[in-house]
């Protein structure tokens, strides 16, 4: 079976891995760097919960090889927090506005939508819809999901919630 | 102020929004190998052959079998059935002589790698003959096997004079109703980690969910062990449903390889295999009728259903069919009844329990019952709702019926008033008004409704025990298990506020075998009601037994004491002497003068609830959409649920429940569906062919709590509330769009495809 | 669901891929992932050989010509397209389809190249670049030829691509001033594949009328359709209420495409539906 050395940088940590060249890189994280926080809820693409950034900008981890990831940078969930007493003003927003039940399809909801605050530090509920269009939750019927981003998004600009 | 009550912030947040969470996926043990199953291709065929030995021959590979390695394993079990005779029709943990499903397991792959396990799948040799494929429940049933037929039982339910209100009756309506299949589908595939630790003679089940004590006896007694040495352990559940946490025939291989292998054996269900072996559920056809006076009053129900259960029978026996049999008379009064469900084997995937089962097909039914009497007798549609009510003096409501086992007793409720509440907050009138002027420009819109009543807190029994250790933190055992709907906060705000403590200091544990012998786990809505009521009993009992021994300690009276934020005090002077509860806790702490008046050590104490009758929350959906006269599409431009629970222990979860289940509702209603073709290949296997809907596809939606009528049949007076926002969702919707239709009945299945939209749109113009 | 075993290759050069792909057996390009890793997973395809067109710097970007005309690499990613203030300008067509083709996370990887060598039926890209007469380039081992779209389609999910090539751009003509144009499609949920979708271009001539109309359908054949009747039907018209309904008049004679989920009356029913709709719109933005 054909393997390869990689170097994968992952929230600004490198990790030295062997992996098939076959293997996803949401697997890669998983088995490879013990980062189990991006889930597999479909593997072919459609639900999200995969999420990751690479060089910024949200992608399907199951639908990238671990091999192709070698020289990007790769952020996932477990990157978004600043330490371990403080959750990024995302998560914080979740937690206030219920936006999470089982937490499954959190991870891809939060850097999906880390991407957006990035390039859209003030968007509209309708725009944070679209962002998470490609994300499916089973559990929250979503609406709890854009209140939480509206208010995460004002906190970032700097404004009291 | 109680926590009780209270909209305060999860327990269970922190780790999921981190990425830290513990997900059957994340669970690894050393040495660990990995387990793939050979599925069936056809839908029903003889099993001629089956040949593992060229799977065996890829390096990685570490054993292959098929149905005679396990003969030994009997089949797997019912856990909720009185009906008699199912047992023949049990699933055999792989398969049998016959394949009876697309996806049925036939054989299993061990390997050292996932995808080499999966290479290895690919090469095993299946030999099939196959037989035709029974698709339809309501057609004659056939051969299951060589003695017995596809109709293993008829669920029969009648009190009332049925002849003579038909005979009697002003009019009788009737209608051919289906609902069709879809599922809980969470977005966690299941998964199953074995291991034996041979030290210990323990073998451990990881990655489960639910039903843990129960199945936990079933796996020992199916490979031959005591059911204490077998411990199953529940981390983060993503999203349960109904469908997960069942015993499936996965969760026996992964532990009968994991003794016979003695290595982990790790099993993680993709996708695809999810939507054809996991739990399908809903299939059912009605043909209802109902005798009615002149006055658009019930006389009588007639409803006989063919419930598509699927290939096998699985752990819930006849359950849906019961409930559907049991339950479908919600909120009205209704003099004469009688079911006759056909409970039918087909060759599709098993079916089971989804999210508000039995309801949710028989709200649909009745209500669109209810909206064709109000066509048939000239009367507005909400009018013949209220005519019929069970009114709130008749509560409790005996109805000379049964569901799972218990009388059917309505234990409160006032239906008209929510019914009023709801149509308010809805804006009820003013929408029928704006409905008509639209229409009169030429649009296609239209409102609807469905009234229904849930049930929730399933009995017999559920204890917990409650512990403040010696820091004054509290732990709560519980046998509840959670799939991820708030269960540890909600415990927990029970247990502080009975107790008198920060609920951030109690520490739920769920779900794992090994800290308590009993439970009953997570479903039915039975978990806030049940293991509620014992948190609850346990706090007070824990609270007495601090003040008994902290009077005591401070020389005071017991009754001049509180306890307020785990520190025990006197009421009068808050500020004067005072102890903590991990005082209280060391002082009991066994060899201690006070503890030696006890049976036990400790501040601790175990208490059990019982109830034998279920608490009845209920609801109202109220819908408005429009149809794209050129799609066919339904939009649904407004949406209210209104629901009474008793009593919410913290509103912003009930919220999330009732938000949550009607996005489900709606995907059931509009979008989801398990289709085949003739024969019996499944066409919805991927997430591009099973459309759960996105946030593009959720109406404006709003939620009305209402607490007006708390139950009586245990202490905190709560109903469960995971279920009511999706019972009713296919029946409001339906009324809607067949009201925007013109009123005519056409809508009469689910899910309503655009394409029959523009049938109807086209029958109506001609 | 994990991809069957394959040998891997990063050609970083489009003179190395090529050679790469005459040389291996049973190769495969992979561009942004999004239609051929799920393929993969589910085991659909199982190619030997998979060879990434990632790091081929030379395939991607995009160039305006001095005409106004676009050139747009094969592995330009479909949200770079969608963002980019020149296609707008250019190609409005395209960008409104773009928003279409999936989700934001998708078209952060998925290129335009793959989206028309995958050619799904109902893709929107595909139908695009035949509305548009887009001109596409393909390199082998002899060198880069030409064709126009029209000739790239061979059949159901069949691009004239042989198996040593691979496409490595396409030319899209600029759109003339005052063009109106519109896209639309219908899909069960949003961010699916559609069942039909339509696109319409109306350019106008001096006399305000319609100089050159085209209309193309996806979902409805194998590959996009350019409804040469309707067009015709439509030149020479102000796109009149009456002009628009005998261009909606062909599609009655459509003989689309049938599956068990999806019938043919319907898929021919919402072609008339959504391209009255489309040219209705395209009308709208006609100047
Ligand atoms: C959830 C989801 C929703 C989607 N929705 C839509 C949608 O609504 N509309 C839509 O059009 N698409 C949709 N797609 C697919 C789209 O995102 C893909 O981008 C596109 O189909 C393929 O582009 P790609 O770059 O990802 O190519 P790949 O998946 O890498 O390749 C696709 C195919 O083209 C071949 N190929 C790629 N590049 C070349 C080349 N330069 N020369 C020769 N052969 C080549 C590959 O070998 C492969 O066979 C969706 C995908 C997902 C996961
Ligand atoms: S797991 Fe990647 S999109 Fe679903
Ligand atoms: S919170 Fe469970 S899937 Fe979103």
């Amino acid at each position: 079976m054909s393997e390869r050395r990689i170097t994968l940088a992952v929230n600004g940590q490198r990790h030295d891995i062997t992996v098939p060249v076959r293997r996803s890189l949401a697997d890669a994280l998983r088995q490879d760097c013990g980062l189990t926080g991006t889930h597999l809820g479909c593997e072919h693409g459609v639900c999200g919960a995969c999420t990751v950034l690479v060089d910024g900008r949200s992608a399907r981890a199951c639908l990238m090889l671990a091999v192709q990831a070698e020289n990007l940078a790769i952020t996932t969930v477990e990157g978004l927090a600043p330490d371990a007493a403080m959750l990024h003003p995302l998560q914080q927003a979740f937690a206030n506005n219920h936006a999470l039940q089982c937490g499954f399809c959190t991870p891809g909801m939060l850097t999906t939508l880390v991407e957006l605050l990035a390039e859209n530090p003030s968007p509209s509920a309708a725009e944070v819809r679209v962002a998470i269009s490609g994300n499916l939750c089973r559990c929250t019927g979503y609406e709890t999901i854009v209140a939480a981003t509206l208010e995460a998004a004002a906190v970032m600009r700097g404004e009291a919630a | 102020m109680s926590v009780f009550g209270q909209s305060v912030m999860r327990l269970e947040d922190a780790p999921l929004l981190r990425g830290e969470g513990a997900f059957a996926a994340d669970i690894d043990f050393p040495r660990q190998i990995h387990m793939r199953v050979v599925r069936a291709e056809m839908a029903h065929a003889r099993l001629v052959s089956v040949d593992v030995t060229p799977a065996l021959d890829l390096p990685g590979v570490i054993a292959a079998w098929s149905a005679a390695d396990v003969a030994e394993v009997p089949p797997i079990p019912f856990r909720a059935t009185k009906v008699r005779g199912l047992e023949p029709y049990c699933q055999p943990i792989l398969a049998q002589g016959r394949v009876r499903y697309v996806g049925e397991p036939v054989a299993v792959i061990f390997a050292e790698d996932a995808a080499v396990a999966e290479d290895a799948a690919d090469l095993v040799l299946v030999e099939l003959e196959e037989l035709p494929a029974l698709l339809d429940a309501a057609a004659e049933p056939t051969d299951f096997d060589a003695t017995r037929n596809t109709e293993p039982t008829i669920v029969r339910k009648s009190y009332g004079e049925l002849d003579a209100a038909f005979r009697d009756a002003h009019v009788v309506v009737a209608l051919d109703l289906a609902i069709g299949r879809h599922s809980g589908v969470p977005m966690e595939t299941r998964g199953a980690i074995a291991r034996y630790d041979a030290a210990q003679d323990v073998l451990e089940l990881h990655g489960t969910a639910k039903k843990q004590h129960w199945n936990r006896d079933e796996i020992a007694r199916l490979l031959g062990r005591a059911p204490s040495s077998v411990h199953l352990f529940e981390g983060h559940v993503g999203g349960g449903f109904g469908v997960r946490g069942e015993l499936y025939p996965e969760d026996l291989l992964v532990c009968l390889a994991a003794l016979r292998l003695r290595r982990p054996v790790k099993w993680i269900e993709d996708r695809r295999e999810h939507l054809v072996a996991t739990n399908h559920s809903r299939e059912q056809r009605h043909r209802i009728r109902a005798a009615v006076d002149a006055e658009g009053r019930i006389l009588a129900i007639d409803n006989v259903f063919f419930h598509d259960q699927g290939a096998y029978i699985r752990t819930h026996g006849a359950r849906v069919a019961d409930m559907s049999a049991g339950l479908l008379l919600g909120p009205y009064r209704v003099p004469a009844y009688r079911a006759t469900g056909h409970f039918r084997l087909t060759n599709k995937t098993p079916a089971a329990t989804y999210r508000s089962p039995g309801r949710f097909e028989g709200s649909f039914v009745r209500e669109r019952l209810m909206d064709a009497i109000a066509a048939r007798c000239g009367l507005d549609r909400v009018e013949v709702r209220r005519r019929n009510f069970v009114d709130v003096s008749e509560m409790p409501y005996a109805r000379p019926l049964d569901a799972l086992g218990t009388d059917v007793v309505l234990d409160s409720g006032d239906y008209a008033l929510l019914l009023d509440k709801a149509l308010a907050r809805f804006g009820w009138d003013a929408r029928v008004a704006d409905v008509a002027r639209r229409r009169a420009a030429g649009e296609s819109v239209g409102l609807g409704l469905g009234v229904f009543v849930e049930k929730s807190g399933l009995g017999p029994s559920d204890g917990v025990r409650m512990t403040v250790d010696a820091t004054g933190a509290v732990e709560l055992v519980t046998g509840a298990a959670s799939v991820g709907q708030g269960v540890e906060t909600a415990l927990a705000q029970i247990a502080a506020a009975a107790l008198g403590v920060d609920y951030r200091r109690v520490r739920v544990v769920r779900g794992r075998t090994d800290r308590i012998e009993f439970g009953s786990g997570a479903h039915a809505s039975r978990v806030t009601v049940m293991s509620g009521s014992a948190t609850h009993q346990a706090g007070l009992a824990l609270a007495a037994l601090a003040k008994q021994t902290a009077a005591a300690l401070l020389q005071t009276p017991e009754d001049a004491l509180e306890i307020v934020d785990g520190v025990v005090r006197r009421v009068d002077t808050p500020e004067g002497a005072s102890v903590t509860l991990g005082e209280v806790a060391r002082a009991l702490a066994p060899g201690t003068k006070l503890s030696r008046d006890r049976a036990t050590p400790g501040l601790t104490v175990e208490s059990w609830f019982h109830s034998d009758h279920m608490a009845y929350p209920y609801g109202v959906h109220l819908a408005q959409v429009a149809l794209d006269r050129g799609t066919g599409q339904v939009k649904v431009e407004h949406y209210l649920v209104g629901y009474d629970v008793g009593r919410a222990v913290n509103p912003m979860l009930v919220e999330g429940q009732i938000a949550g289940g009607f996005a489900q509702g709606l995907g059931g209603a509009l979008y989801e569906e398990f289709r085949y073709d003739e024969r019996g290949q499944p066409l919805s296997t991927t997430f591009a062919d099973y459309l759960m809907p996105t946030i593009a596809e959720m109406p404006p939606l709003d939620i009305l709590v209402t607490e007006d009528a708390p139950s009586p049949l245990n202490p905190i007076g709560v109903k469960g509330a995971g279920e009511g926002g999706t019972n009713a969702v296919g029946a409001a919707i339906a009324s809607a769009v067949d009201d925007a239709l013109g009123g005519r009945g056409q809508v009469t299945q689910l899910p309503i495809m655009p394409r029959d939209v523009l049938r109807f749109l086209a029958e109506g113009a001609a | 669901m994990k991809a069957p075993a394959f040998e891997y290759h990063d050609p970083t050069t489009l003179a190395e891929a090529i050679a790469l792909l005459c040389r291996l057996e049973n190769a495969r390009p992979l561009a942004g992932g999004q239609s051929l890793m799920p393929m993969l997973n589910m085991r659909f395809v199982q190619p030997d050989h998979v060879v990434d067109l990632n790091r081929i710097a030379e395939l991607s970007g995009i160039r305006v010509l001095p005409d106004g005309a676009l050139e747009i690499g094969a592995m330009t990613r479909q949200r770079d397209i969608e963002r980019d203030a020149r296609v707008a300008q250019a190609c409005p067509l395209m960008v409104e389809a773009l928003a279409q083709v999936g989700h934001r996370q998708t078209r952060n990887r998925g290129t335009i190249g793959g989206s028309l060598c995958h050619m799904d039926p109902a893709a929107e890209l595909p139908l695009v670049c035949a509305a548009v007469d887009a001109v596409v380039r393909i390199a082998g081992p002899g060198g880069e030829r030409e064709i126009p779209f029209a000739e790239f389609p061979l059949g159901y999910m069949t691009p004239a691509v042989g198996p040593d090539e691979l496409l490595v751009g396409l030319h899209v003509p600029a759109a003339p001033k005052g063009q109106g144009h519109a896209f639309l499609e219908f899909a069960r949920r949003h961010g699916d594949f559609a069942i039909v979708a339509v696109a319409v271009l109306l350019d106008p001539g001096p006399d305000g009328r319609v100089a050159r109309a085209s209309v193309a359908l996806g979902g409805v054949g194998p590959a996009p359709l350019r409804l040469a009747e309707a067009e015709a039907l439509l030149r020479g018209t102000a796109v009149e209420d009456d002009a628009i309904a005998r261009a909606l008049a062909t599609t009655a004679s459509l003989d689309p495409m049938e599956d068990a989920l999806v019938p043919g009356w319907y898929r021919r029913h919402l072609a008339g539906v959504l391209l009255g709709r489309a040219l209705g719109i395209a009308r709208e933005r006609m100047a």
